[in-house]
């Protein structure tokens, strides 16, 4: 069960580039996956199923968005993962590998947060599950998250801030890892997207693509057919993929990986920055943080920092299979700016009474660029309630026609 | 100089390894401070070529790393400071995997071991690539006669080091202990069993992660180790230095002091004969 060359492979993606202190816990963990994950061994899948119904409240719906069909002439469906506990999909991950902790015998819970989201939903399941947990978190993410760290320490988690650097999801993703360095016997690091070393790209996967089960099953009942496309926003990929799996073998339809345009595309060479998080669109292939794939870097392979107007999308890679897709031509990658997400954070709130996560109204904004038929899924991966102030503040800054605006606070 | 230098450097005695990362706080500093160095005793030098994403690294080294990127250090200017380098010890570059990719056209890594050996550098030591991944590497390493130093880590399984030695050269870098670089005040129990559970090998066995003092040399040389590795405690002094010109007789003097604990280790009487060669 050891790994093999080919291990965790995606075309010349994916692989397993850790320092050796990790090789045996990520071989550990690639045999505890195969035995519990695809093997159900001791009912593991059963039991997660099962919590994710009674925990989690799945399936999640798929619901038609009549003012917004109305808008586009096209049918729209979401897939509302914002109505899943903890307000995003981030939980089908972070209860099932919690869950596998518990069934490996570790007694402790590491992960990394962006936006909080998965900080959020790994603190939840560890409460649930009883396991104690840190999160490592960028300063800048926790000034600008700050529901989601009030949640997460609400929890019963500890919330370690990282300094380094820009302080975002990157830098949290390497303390996470050093920490597991120094921790790995006793410790599983739980990732939230679908990156990193093999298994973890791959096992993500599996415990994400519920959401593209029910999805499929759910346009087979509703709609009598499969949808035309699926839309959703990728950052790691998680909520992709997760939307995407079961539809690949589905040639009909098609699959967009939204991504965050930010303020402009490239990378601004000598500056170190790439002022958008489209690694997928416009990145090139390296290896970070356990796995090869896209990535924004320097020409000399110096990764850059993102940047985009939602936490949970700054992220300078990608997961190694989305990538994979991308160059199969099955995955179309698309990017939408700040302004664009924004304004289709409000259009989705004003028109059809749904806050998204600014992450999820990247896919919501891709519809005002949609020339198909229909229908399609978009999935709204998670809800914007803690986006709420960065919202406001963004959109007075914009001074963004699509906003309402705040008059009532003025005294 | 050749991957069989970097394993004979070790032959005469245990050996000094220290660590520094090129650039940090310039070029020419770092001249000075290799030069500093070998005056001190070192035998190898490990000369770190700075990544953004350290992630094998603790918090002294990761600070260096920024440091000597924002003094504007790349994979080109690392070897043009590598070729004006007037010492005769080995040098080996320690970076992450994903400079090698990008130097050159093409994601191939040969193009960075060929100019490496050109410029005289004679071993590798990648952190971030497990035995599993580093077949492109080994074949670049072995075309162009560049030592491939693989870490042994406390966790690693009989089974692994197996495989970890059938591919290493130059010599094998043994973590002393769980985590990241950074100097510590002792030597970790793990230090010694690791030495102890590890196999008679052709190559030497270099001990670091920690080593900071006399004392903890002298411990692991007796512990059976063939070389000692020390990094954060010579970037520290860097760190803490005003002048180039202090920081390098900081250097100096902390290396003739570890290189003094190496000669102080009584190799017959508490060592382990076995993990020695």
């Amino acid at each position: 069960m050891s790994s093999t060359d080919d291990a965790g492979k995606f075309g010349d993606y994916g692989g397993q580039y850790v320092p050796e202190v990790l090789m045996p816990a990520v071989e550990e963990l690639e045999d505890a996956y195969e035995r519990y994950v695809l093997d159900n061994e001791d009912g593991f899948m059963d039991d997660f199923r099962a919590r994710l119904r009674d925990f989690g409240g799945r399936p999640t719906p798929l619901g038609r968005a009549d003012n917004l069909s109305a808008r586009y002439g096209v049918d729209v469906y979401l897939k509302r993962e914002d109505l899943l506990h903890g307000g995003a999909h981030k939980l089908n991950n972070a209860l099932g590998q919690v869950l596998l902790a518990k069934y490996m015998g570790k007694e402790r819970i590491i992960a990394e947060t962006g936006a909080g989201q998965h900080g959020t939903a790994t603190a939840m399941a560890a409460a649930y599950l009883d396991m104690p947990c840190e999160i490592y978190m960028g300063r800048t993410d926790i000034n600008r998250q700050r529901p989601n760290v009030f949640r997460m320490r609400t929890h019963g988690a500890e919330v370690n801030p990282v300094d380094v650097g820009s302080g975002t999801l990157k830098e949290a993703t390497n303390e996470a890892m050093r920490d597991w360095a120094t921790t790995v016997e006793d410790t599983h690091y739980v990732i939230g997207s679908v990156v990193g070393p093999h298994p973890f790209p791959t096992m993500v996967r599996d415990f994400q693509s519920v959401i593209s089960e029910e999805a499929r099953r759910q346009s087979e009942e509703q709609l009598g057919r499969l949808p035309e496309a699926v839309i959703a926003c990728a950052g790691g990929g998680s909520n992709t993929m997760g939307a995407f799996h079961e539809f690949i073998g589905d040639d009909d339809v098609a699959l967009y990986a939204v991504e965050a345009g930010g303020s402009g595309l490239g990378v601004e060479e000598g500056e170190e920055y790439a002022p958008n998080s489209a690694s997928l669109g416009t990145g090139s292939v390296g290896v970070l943080h356990g796995a090869k794939t896209k990535l924004l870097q320097t020409g000399e392979g110096q990764i850059v920092e993102s940047h985009s107007v939602s936490a949970g999308l700054d992220y300078a890679g990608v997961g190694p299979e989305l990538a994979n897709l991308v160059d199969e031509g099955r995955v179309t990658p698309v990017n939408v700016d700040d302004d664009a997400a924004l304004a289709a954070f409000h259009r989705l709130s004003r028109e059809e009474g749904i806050i998204p996560a600014l992450e999820s109204s990247h896919a919501v904004a891709y519809l005002e660029e949609y020339d198909g038929d229909g229908p399609v899924i978009v999935n709204v991966s998670g809800r914007g309630d803690k986006d709420l102030d960065t919202v406001i503040e963004e959109s007075t800054e914009r001074d963004l026609p699509e906003a309402p605006d705040m008059e009532v606070f003025r005294s | 100089m050749s991957a069989d230098d970097v394993t004979a450097a070790f032959d005469a005695e245990p050996a000094l390894v220290p660590y520094v990362v090129a650039g940090d706080p310039s070029p020419e500093a770092t001249e000075a401070y290799v030069e500093a160095l070998v005056e001190g005793g070192a035998d190898v030098i490990e000369l770190g070529l700075p990544f953004s994403e350290p992630i094998a690294d603790g918090p002294t080294i990761q600070e260096a790393i920024r440091r000597a990127l924002d003094a504007g250090m790349t994979p080109a200017k690392y070897l043009d400071l590598v070729r004006d380098l007037d010492v005769d010890v080995p040098i080996v570059c320690m970076t992450y995997y994903n400079l090698l990719l990008q130097y050159g056209d093409g994601n191939e890594v040969e193009s960075f071991v060929r100019d490496a050996a050109e410029a005289g550098v004679s071993g590798l030591i990648i952190p971030d690539l497990p035995v599993e991944e580093s077949g492109e590497l080994e074949a670049a390493c072995e075309k162009h006669d560049v030592a491939l130093v693989f870490i042994v880590a406390p966790t690693t399984t009989a089974e692994r080091v197996e495989r970890i030695l059938e591919r290493a050269s130059g010599f094998v870098y043994v973590q002393a202990r769980m985590g990241t670089t950074g100097a510590r005040t002792d030597v970790s129990e793990d230090t010694y069993a690791s030495l102890e559970r590890l196999p008679a090998s052709e190559l030497p066995y270099a001990v670091g992660f920690g080593v900071s003092e006399r004392e903890h040399a002298r411990a692991i040389v007796e512990g059976g180790a063939d070389g000692v590795v020390a990094g954060s405690v010579f970037v520290d002094r860097i760190a803490e230095a005003e002048r180039v010109a202090d920081a390098a007789d900081a250097l100096r003097e902390k290396a003739a002091e570890l290189k003094a604990g190496i000669r102080d280790a009584d190799r017959n009487g508490t060592a382990k004969p076995e993990t020695t060669k």
